[in-house]
């Protein structure tokens, strides 16, 4: 046990030292051009009121900090688990809202009422997670030292305290019964309640045995407003008057437990949701045949991954119940940079988009898309996708993309991750191939990791470089099969599914052209 | 209508309703039933197409419709008076679904209930004054169950409620306080008896508080109304309920009735044309077993005003009766009256006729050649096939089914080709079958074959080639003596048949 009582510091940074949350920053280049903002966007659906979206672009520095998320992202596999936070997690909402109450209805007794229920919400979903994680067999370092805390919190004089007081306060007002008669419309009177009987009991007894199969609900609904209007403000008015010691009782409470709420619960409460969130995300895929794994993540770059795919497609296609392709990709030996080339509309970006999100997942400490994975512990990442900027002319558009790269190459070192996607498309051809070789050249001399996204075939042939390609079947070529596989570039396929994009394959001229 | 349970109204019609309706001419018998009165009409409708399957459920209602018989003055008060408990409710707003507040819930249920209460005195009188003239089963229970429910002690209890429902001392409201201390748990009570005026404890002055509107306030008194309608919410819709309960009796009350009202009605109509009707002798289902006197189709009765022509049939052990002979002979009458006897019967009413005897069938279905359809004769035999195909989905053993001159759109052999196979496969399977032909093939065929279990029927026809409307035992015969109905019409020389 020793070795768990580390004291709680985050559910998501275990040390200091692992980072923390960043400060919120411009939306960055890598962030739209991987898809990763539609894919953040999707999981946090729903939460918006935790402001989750920078954590996740704070990526961790250390397999260790990624393990302590592994293990609890693991440990959040289980159900009761799961149902142990949403339950904390309602009780802290109804608390938020029951606080928001308190600062702005205008009755005080009606403040001190939505205080009231405040810290019961608090008190009730802080007791009831410290007693459902006292009944799990916890694993992960992260939830044993949360529970550590969490149990000792419970049993600390001050919230004893702020709980008995709390359920005295409640039991003495409930007791605060009262009776309203009216006799006329315009006019009533409050008195102390004197153990009258509901009439509809005895009403409901008179004609039971008329009774035959469901009644239906005549019942008027009222609107629940959280305010009372002055007619109810007279009545609570004379009911404080009726039990005076009750209410005074109520107002020193108030002030006594204004700080009710403990940072470190609250600041769990929040950051739980960031696994949530996730967990919930991917489990909308079960049933699709795509697979998550934990991810093996270290400073080799001999990178693989089997079965991966792009997350912010699968995430599109899945609501459409469309089928999606998986990838393979690996790196060995000094392998550094992947020149993708083949058809377009072929996956070429797909496979791009998704090499750079499962890293970035990767160093979140979160389960990536595939059935395994081996990933680099990267420093940044760095891309550079076409964009759809208006520029007057080719001149213009050539020197952005320059500029773009420069900075690029600039910032780069040997633990960044670079995908440039079809970089130099508005050049000439013998532009491109130069100043694409040069890119390249300088990728490789730093040994950084790479996807080259192309549909120039030369740059394929450099050292350290891979050559995938995104393929067609050979029967059927209009048939995409969006699998990229390692293979020199041909430049054949490419022309003939062009062809067949245009309908011209020899069994599709026949098909058409019979009479 | 049940010894066990309720009527149940909610009950689909079977699929074959239509067919049913239309084949044995149906509309008539439920208009004389119903006369113009929808409800009745639709209850008829369901009950007799909905048939009991056992004997003692059938002999239940029997004796039920043969109390009704002999007392039809106090029948039809019960009726009239469940019927105007109904209208009253629906008359007291039409907009029952769309209350606004409780305190219109709570007003309309209180006068409805004392509506209902007055009702319900009157029937308890009705059934104190008549009650030893009724000797069914059905009406016994009904009765003592008035009798020993609404007792007087009870009715008393009733009034007494009604009287403190008038809310005369004031609307007393008990309440706590609940989220955000608002008030919550609103309940209406009652004052308690020692409270009431005399002692006046809300008289004293100390421990009370009253508030009283500004005459300014503008939103006030809506507040003071929402805070009074949360108050008798929870009795309101107690009384609501009640209300609906209560009511809920009446219509049962009627539900049970009207099938005998309906059963009442025809009965006269059809006596005032001197014609008989018979209690049934049902026999177990699965026990091939039919005789009848003077049996006669109660719809040609009703369109006509002179009596129709009845049959006799003993048909002891028979799963298939073929009916052949002269056109407009009586065969499709014949075959509609054996129909329509055997819904009467499985819906406890009489029959039509002098006397009938027969075994309780799982359904009555009919196959009639239909007239209209002709005009296309290709389509004609795809539509009948189609409607085969439709009953053969609903039949089960010991089901009935009624065949009037069908699969005749084609030419004869393979008409009769139809018919045998479909015949013999129904005949497997334990379904009853009555099958009107003048496909010669095909009854001569059965004929030659001398099943035991088939009997054979001819339409009448006199030497002199008059029709007597009369369906006999007898072989089929070769023809139908068209040319008899060709020569009176287009020829008008008398009769002359030929073979």
């Amino acid at each position: 046990m020793s070795n768990t009582t580390r004291p709680f510091r985050s559910i998501l940074f275990e040390k200091a030292e692992d980072g923390s949350e960043p400060p919120s920053t411009g939306v960055q280049d890598f962030v739209v051009d991987l898809h990763l903002d539609q894919i953040v966007d999707s999981i946090l659906v729903g939460r918006q009121e935790y402001r989750l979206g920078t954590l996740f672009m704070a990526t961790l520095n250390s397999s260790e900090a990624i393990e302590y998320r592994h293990q609890a992202m693991r440990e959040l596999e289980s159900q009761s688990l799961r149902d142990a936070i949403e339950a904390f997690a309602q009780g802290m909402r109804s608390m938020r809202r029951a606080r928001q109450l308190a600062e702005n209805v205008h009755n005080r007794y009606n403040r001190q009422g939505w205080f009231l229920n405040g810290v019961e919400a608090y008190c009730e979903a802080v007791s009831r997670l410290g007693a459902d994680l006292a009944a799990l067999d916890l694993e992960s370092r992260g939830f044993l030292s949360f529970r550590g805390f969490l149990l000792s919190y419970l049993e600390s004089p001050g919230f004893a305290a702020l709980r008995a007081e709390t359920e005295k306060m409640r039991a003495d007002l409930a007791a605060s019964r009262y009776c309203l008669l009216m006799k006329t419309n315009n006019q009533f009177t409050v008195r102390k309640y004197e153990g009258e009987e509901d009439y509809s009991v005895e009403v409901e007894k008179a004609f039971e045995k008329f009774r035959e199969g469901a009644a239906k609900d005549y019942r008027i609904r009222f609107t629940g407003y959280p305010e009372v209007n002055h007619v109810e403000e007279a009545a609570l008015e004379f009911v404080a008057k009726l039990y005076p010691e009750v209410f005074q009782s109520l107002d020193e409470y108030c002030a006594r437990n204004k700080e009710f709420l403990d940072q470190t619960v609250a600041d769990f409460d929040r950051e739980v949701q960031f696994y949530i969130a996730y967990h919930e995300f991917v489990a909308q895929f079960t049933g699709t045949g795509l697979r998550f794994c934990y991810p093996v993540v270290s400073d080799s770059k001999q990178v693989e991954s089997h079965n991966g795919f792009d997350l912010a497609l699968a995430n599109k296609l899945v609501r459409e119940k469309s089928p999606l392709v998986t990838n393979d990709f690996f790196l060995k030996d000094n392998e550094r940079v992947f020149v993708v080339n083949g058809p377009n509309q072929g996956g070429k970006s797909t496979f791009a988009r998704a090499f750079g999100q499962l890293h970035h997942l990767a160093c979140l400490g979160l389960p990536v898309p595939g059935t395994s994975a081996k990933l680099f512990l990267f420093d940044r990442i760095f891309t550079h996708f076409e964009r759809e900027e208006n520029f007057d002319d080719l001149r213009s558009r050539l020197e952005d993309d320059l500029m773009r790269v420069h900075s690029i190459l600039d910032a780069c070192t040997p633990r960044s991750v670079v995908i440039i996607n079809e970089l130099f498309s508005s050049s000439t051809l013998r532009d491109a191939v130069f100043l694409g070789r040069k890119v390249l050249e300088r990728v490789i001399q730093l040994d950084a990791l790479c996807v080259y996204v192309t549909f120039i075939d030369e740059l394929s042939t450099m050292d350290k470089a891979v050559s995938v390609m995104s393929t067609v079947l050979p029967d059927n070529p209009e048939l995409r099969t969006f699998k990229i596989t390692r293979k020199p570039a041909d430049g054949l396929a490419f022309a003939m599914a062009i062809a067949d994009k245009h309908q011209l394959s020899y069994e599709r001229i026949k098909e058409r052209i019979r009479q | 209508m049940h010894r066990d349970r309720g009527l149940d109204l909610e009950g689909k019609l079977p699929a074959n309703e239509y067919d049913l309706s239309r084949d044995l001419q149906l509309e008539t018998l439920f208009k004389a039933m119903a006369g113009k009165d929808k409800f009745l009409l639709d209850l008829a409708k369901k009950v007799l197409l909905t048939s009991l399957l056992d004997v003692d459920s059938i002999l239940f209602r029997q004796g039920v419709l043969k109390d009704c018989l002999k007392n039809p003055d106090v029948v039809a008060e019960l009726f009239k008076l469940s019927a105007d408990a109904i209208a009253k409710e629906k008359q007291d707003w039409a907009w029952n679904d769309a209350y606004k507040s409780a305190d219109q819930t709570f007003q309309r249920s209180v006068r409805l209930l004392k509506m209902l209460f007055s009702k319900l005195k009157e029937l308890r009188a009705i059934v104190d004054q008549h009650a030893g003239r009724f000797e069914s089963d059905g009406f016994k229970g009904l009765f003592e169950m008035v009798q020993g429910e609404i007792s007087d002690s009870y009715l008393a209890s009733i009034e007494g409620h009604l009287k403190e429902l008038e809310l005369g001392e004031g609307t007393l409201i008990s309440a706590e306080l609940g989220e955000g201390n608002k008030g919550t748990g609103y309940a209406l009570c009652r004052q308690p008896e020692d409270r009431k005026e005399g002692r006046r404890l809300f008289g004293r002055k100390t421990g009370q508080f009253t508030f009283t509107l500004n005459t300014n306030d503008q939103t006030g008194p809506e507040m003071m109304a929402e805070l009074r309608d949360r108050g008798i919410n929870g009795l309101a819709n107690t009384l609501a309920q009640s209300s609906d309960h209560l009511l809920g009796f009446f219509v049962s009350l009627r539900n049970e009735l009207a099938f005998y009202v309906a059963c009442m009605n025809l009965r006269d109509q059809l006596a005032a044309r001197g014609e008989p009707v018979c209690f049934p002798t049902p026999a177990e289902r699965g026990r091939r077993s039919r005789a009848f006197k003077g049996l006669y189709d109660p719809c040609l009765a009703l369109r006509r005003d002179e009596r129709v022509v009845g049959n006799d049939l003993e048909a002891e052990g028979k799963d298939l009766v073929v009916v052949t002979g002269a056109n407009r002979g009586g065969k499709s009458t014949f075959l509609r009256s054996v129909g329509i006897s055997q819904l009467l019967m499985q819906a406890g009413a009489f029959a039509p006729g002098e006397s009938l005897h027969a075994d309780i069938c799982t359904g009555v279905f009919t196959h009639f050649t239909r007239e209209e359809d002709s005009s296309m004769k290709s389509g004609k035999l795809d539509e009948e096939l189609g409607r085969m195909s439709k009953i053969v989905d609903s039949l089960s053993p010991d089901c009935m089914v009624l065949f009037n001159e069908s699969f005749a759109s084609t030419n004869e052999r393979e008409g009769s080709e139809i018919s045998r196979q479909i015949v013999a496969a129904l005949l497997e399977r334990r379904v009853e079958v009555f099958f009107v032909t003048h496909q010669y093939e095909f009854a001569h065929l059965l004929y030659e074959k001398g099943t035991p279990n088939a009997a054979f029927l001819r339409a009448q026809r006199l030497e002199n080639g008059e029709r007597t409307f009369r369906v006999l035992p007898g072989e089929p015969l070769p023809t139908s003596y068209g040319d008899d109905l060709y020569h009176r019409i287009f020829l008008a020389q008398g009769p002359g048949a030929k073979g």
